[in-house]
This record gives structure tokens, C-alpha cells and sequence, in this order.
């Protein structure tokens, strides 16, 4: 058990996608001006990181090491494809919106970093636990990101979230600052870059803190073997 | 000794604060001439400005757990200050000083590690910020201060600062107009020749808008003194100078309908601050001689190419920031060979 809540804490927390091994930023910046937007691109994430996680862990014994990195690729590229299927049929307004985002999670390099480093080591169960934290991770940023940026750039949370819900979640957007004329800055480019850097330095203090609180363990001195 | 010329680094310990003061002493003149001509607003959003940019820098150096006094006193927070409010227009909310000077103190100066240490200008990045965030805010110019026109006192423009009323009988419209750079752009946009964009011009001086000149002529002396008294070399804001002037001849010589006169654009706009007050700035700009001029020249060419084929009228600030990128190669590729070694 105390194996998922390590898999659970490096994936939210310790080792996430976006605040700690920076990887998928490109996505990551170009999609978060709304909340809906990153929550969209967030869950299309994780669910390629399960699929492809499983996937590759099923087939880890098979594939022999000089090959693995195309079959990855394969795989990952198929499950990019069924997702992007996917969100056309069933979130057609939406996968509009997020445009090239969508098959480009294929190139999110978190996600052939996981195959690689994770799912082609591990058993099933917990490949699976490891796509699908990770992908939480990564999507819990996108939403901070994206409920920052909407907040400061259109003074509004949830907007147009009937794009995912349907049409009884129009309802759901929250007009933080009435009459608020917007502030540009959050929701171009720039905004991204400043505000995933606030994020990460927020993170730091986060942690330095808890360091701080923590008594100091001094490792037992290793006996000396081999001397 | 100036501060800025290479080694021997010895040099008076307050010199930042007097090379401060002595840029402030330098800016008065066309200070006066701005609001000369465009009225009270400047001095309404420079002590905004200047009251934020003191209060940041000092939360800010709080935060770091440095010392805060001599921060405040050395005057590179005034200066910013100043110079931010110098590009801002004239009938502003009081909000816009406001963000712009925050900003620029928290990201452009202090996320970097304080004064030295920042490679984009501080006022610049306020501005440019300002200008990508608040355009409508940003491109309502003044018209100047004509008899003939209604201009806004004192109160006016303070109550139009906290409240964003304007006088009954006035709007916006009446208030405000293009400056000549954006008017000139616009009609060469619209298939007109300069000379005719120039005479539907309501307001041209002599060689360039009408006050516009006026400001950049004092500034051009203010940053004149600055040289005589070796606060700033001549480097920078000769080639900057040069470049622009260059370049826009060269324009002006082969199709003078499309190409506004060398002149015009040397007395237009930021031209003059931005060459002897903004390009000059000791931290950002380049520190060797010919990585000087290089740089100076960069943004005069840029200057002129933004403004010619750019999206915006005036383009000192977005000059300034692009050639700041450059300067640490510029000071790479430019380092003087030293004595004794081989180049």
C-alpha cells in the first residue's frame, strides 16, 4: 500500500510533470487561459498517461530493449489518436479550442518519460496508479494555472463550461470582479510564463517550510565494511 | 572618472545616488516642456509613479531581508519612476502608473536580484507591459495645450485620474487625438503620401509634431549635459542616434512619399529620451566601447523598422528590450583585447 502513496505523492507533489520535472510546459502554457481549457487538455492527458502506462507495461517483457523506444512511440501515437477521435466525437467544441494541443499531447515528452522510466520497470496495477497521478498532477497545475490566469484575465472562473459539461453548466461560471475590464496580459503568452513561475517559486516556499518544521534526521552513520 | 568606463573601478561611494540625481537634474527640462505642452497629467502619473516604485522596492527588499534605506536613497527607484511616467500618457487612470510601476519593480528589477542585476530596463518593461495589457488606456494621447482647445487643469485631470470623470462638455474625443507618428503610419497605411499625411496633421511644428519637438530638443540638451559631465558616454546614444538617422535617409532618399524626413523621426516620439536617458541605462545597456555602439545602433535600426513596418507607432521601448537581450553576447563578442595577450 505504501507503494501507491509514494506513486500518489511523487506524482501530485514531489516529482509532478509541471512544477518539478518541467516537462509538457509547451501545452502547458499555450492552452491554461481558462479553467475549462486546462481542465480539458488536463484529463485528455491523464487518460493518454494510463492508456499508454498500461500499455507498455503489459508488453514490457516482450519488447526486446533495442526496440522499445519505437514501440513506445507507437503505442503512445495510437492512444494520441483514439483520444483526439474521441474528443472531435464527443467534446466537438472544445476539441476546437484546444486545436493542435489535442494531438500534440503525443510530443508531451512527460508521457514517453513515464513509459520509459516507469511503466517498462513496473507491474501492471502500478503503471497504472503512476499514469493516472501523474496525469492528475500535471492537470491539478493546469487548472491552477488556468483559474489564475482566468481570474486575472477576464475576472470570471468556469467560463464556457458548457464546452465540457453540456449546456446546463453555463450556469457554473463564477463572475469573480463584476465590471471588470480584463487584464490582457494574464491570457497572452506571457501570462503563462509568469504565472508558472509564481506557481513553482509558491511550491518551493511550500516545501522549504516544510523543511524547516521538520527536526533534522541525521542518517545513522554506515559502518564502515570495506575499509 | 565616469562610472560606467572600464577598470579602475574606484569611484566615490554615493556615485549611484549622484548619477541618479544628475539624470533627474537632466530630465527637468523637457519635463517642463511636456507639460508645457500636454498638460498636468505627467506630473499627476509620475508621483504615483514614484510614491509605488518607492513603496515596492521597499516591501520588496523587506521580503529579501535586505537593507532598505540605502535602496531608497540611492535614487535608481525615483529614476525608474520618472522615466516610466515620462512614456505614459498624459490622461491616465490612476491604476495605469500604478500596475505598470509595480510590475516593473517586482519582475523587471527585484525577481532578478535588485539594481545590477536586472537585464531588461525596469521602465521599459512597465511600459511595454502596460501597452500589451491596457492598449485602449495606453494610446489616448493629449491633445496639446492650445488656447483654441479645451485643455484640463489641474483638478480636472487629478479627478479624471481617481475617478475617470471628465469635465461635462468634454469626451475623450475632444481630449485626446493621435500623436504624429501614429497619424503619419496610419494614412501611409492608408495609401497617402507622407507630405499629405503631414499636412492633414492638425498640429505640426516645425520639423516634427508641434511640442513633440520642443521635448525632444530638451531632451536632447539634457542628455548632452549628462555627457559633459560624464555621467553617460556619447557612444550609446551617438550610434543609436546614427542608426535611426541612417537608416530613415536612406528610406527618406529612395521613396520620400512612403518615408517620413530623418528629421521627423529624430524629434518624434521617445526618440531623444530614449537615446540619451533610456538606451544609456548603466545596467542593462552594453559596457564595452564598440559593443556601445553596436547596441545603440541595433535599437536606432529596430526603432526605425517597427516603426515603419511595425505594428505599433513608436517602438523605443520594444528596441530597448530586444537589443537588452543582446547585450550579454554583444559584451561577449566585443570584450577589448587585454594588454600583453594575444587577440
Amino acid at each position: 500500500m505504501s507503494e501507491y502513496s509514494k506513486i500518489f505523492r511523487d506524482g501530485m507533489w514531489t516529482t509532478n510533470v509541471a512544477f518539478v520535472q518541467l516537462l509538457g510546459l509547451c501545452p502547458l502554457l499555450a492552452v491554461t487561459n481558462t479553467v475549462i481549457n486546462g481542465l480539458g487538455l488536463g484529463l485528455a492527458t491523464t487518460l493518454t498517461l494510463i492508456l499508454s502506462n498500461v500499455t507498455v507495461s503489459l508488453v514490457r517483457n516482450l519488447v526486446r530493449p533495442e526496440i522499445r523506444i519505437p514501440v513506445f512511440v507507437i503505442i503512445i501515437a495510437s492512444v494520441v489518436t483514439a483520444i483526439e477521435l474521441a474528443m472531435n466525437a464527443w467534446f466537438h467544441d472544445l476539441y476546437k479550442i484546444l486545436g493542435i494541443f489535442i494531438p500534440l499531447i503525443v510530443t508531451n515528452c512527460s508521457i514517453i518519460a513515464r513509459a520509459e522510466a516507469f511503466a517498462s520497470k513496473n507491474n501492471v496495477p502500478h503503471s497504472f496508479a503512476d499514469g493516472l497521478f501523474m496525469g492528475l498532477g500535471f492537470t491539478l497545475v493546469l487548472i491552477t494555472l488556468g483559474a489564475i490566469r482566468e481570474g486575472l484575465g477576464f475576472g470570471t472562473l468556469f467560463r464556457q463550461a458548457h464546452l465540457m459539461f453540456g449546456e446546463a453548466a453555463r450556469s457554473l461560471q463564477i463572475t469573480l470582479i463584476s465590471d471588470y475590464q480584463g487584464f490582457l496580459l494574464a491570457i497572452l503568452p506571457p501570462g503563462a510564463f509568469f504565472g508558472l513561475g509564481l506557481l513553482i517559486a509558491a511550491k518551493n516556499i511550500i516545501d522549504k517550510r516544510r523543511a524547516a518544521k521538520k527536526p533534522l534526521t541525521v542518517p545513522a552513520p554506515v559502518a564502515a565494511t570495506a575499509a | 572618472m565616469s562610472l560606467i568606463i572600464s577598470s579602475p573601478h574606484q569611484h566615490p561611494a554615493n556615485s549611484v545616488s549622484r548619477v541618479m540625481l544628475s539624470v533627474v537634474y537632466a530630465l527637468i527640462p523637457g519635463c517642463i516642456a511636456h507639460v508645457w505642452f500636454f498638460g498636468p497629467g505627467l506630473l499627476v502619473n509620475m508621483s504615483i509613479a514614484i510614491a509605488a516604485a518607492l513603496l515596492t522596492e521597499a516591501w520588496i527588499l523587506r521580503l529579501r531581508r535586505r537593507p532598505i534605506k540605502p535602496a531608497l536613497y540611492d535614487g535608481s527607484a525615483l529614476v525608474t519612476a520618472i522615466l516610466f511616467a515620462l512614456t505614459l500618457p498624459p490622461l491616465a487612470p490612476w491604476w495605469i502608473p500604478f500596475v505598470g510601476i509595480v510590475f516593473a519593480m517586482i519582475f523587471a528589477k527585484h525577481l532578478y536580484g535588485g539594481l545590477g542585476q536586472n537585464p531588461f530596463n525596469p521602465a521599459m518593461v512597465g511600459y511595454a507591459m502596460l501597452l500589451i495589457a491596457f492598449p485602449q488606456e495606453m494610446t489616448r494621447w493629449s491633445v496639446p495645450q492650445l488656447p483654441e482647445l479645451h485643455s484640463l487643469g489641474w483638478l480636472d485631470v487629478l479627478r479624471h485620474s481617481f475617478t475617470g470623470a471628465l469635465p461635462t462638455g468634454t469626451g475623450y474625443d475632444a481630449l485626446t487625438m493621435a500623436t504624429p507618428l501614429d497619424h503619419t503610419k496610419t494614412q501611409i497605411a492608408l495609401d497617402q503620401t507622407v507630405q499629405a499625411a503631414h499636412a492633414s496633421y492638425k498640429f505640426m511644428g516645425q520639423i516634427a509634431g508641434y511640442g513633440w519637438e520642443w521635448i525632444n530638443i530638451l531632451f536632447m540638451f539634457g542628455g548632452a549635459w549628462l555627457i559633459v559631465r560624464r555621467i553617460i558616454t556619447w557612444h550609446i546614444p551617438a550610434a543609436m542616434l546614427c542608426g535611426l538617422g541612417l537608416f530613415a535617409l536612406v528610406a527618406f532618399l529612395s521613396a520620400p512619399a512612403t518615408h517620413a524626413s530623418p528629421l521627423f523621426h529624430l524629434f518624434s516620439g521617445a526618440t531623444m529620451l530614449g537615446a540619451f536617458f533610456i538606451a544609456t541605462d548603466p545596467v542593462t545597456a552594453a559596457t564595452t566601447t564598440r559593443g556601445r555602439l553596436i547596441y545603440g545602433a541595433g535599437i536606432g535600426v529596430l526603432i526605425y523598422i517597427i516603426r515603419y513596418w511595425g505594428g505599433y507607432p513608436d517602438a523605443v521601448a520594444f528596441s530597448v528590450l530586444l537589443m537588452n537581450m543582446a547585450v550579454p553576447t554583444i559584451d561577449y563578442y566585443t570584450q577589448p583585447r587585454v594588454f600583453g595577450h594575444k587577440g
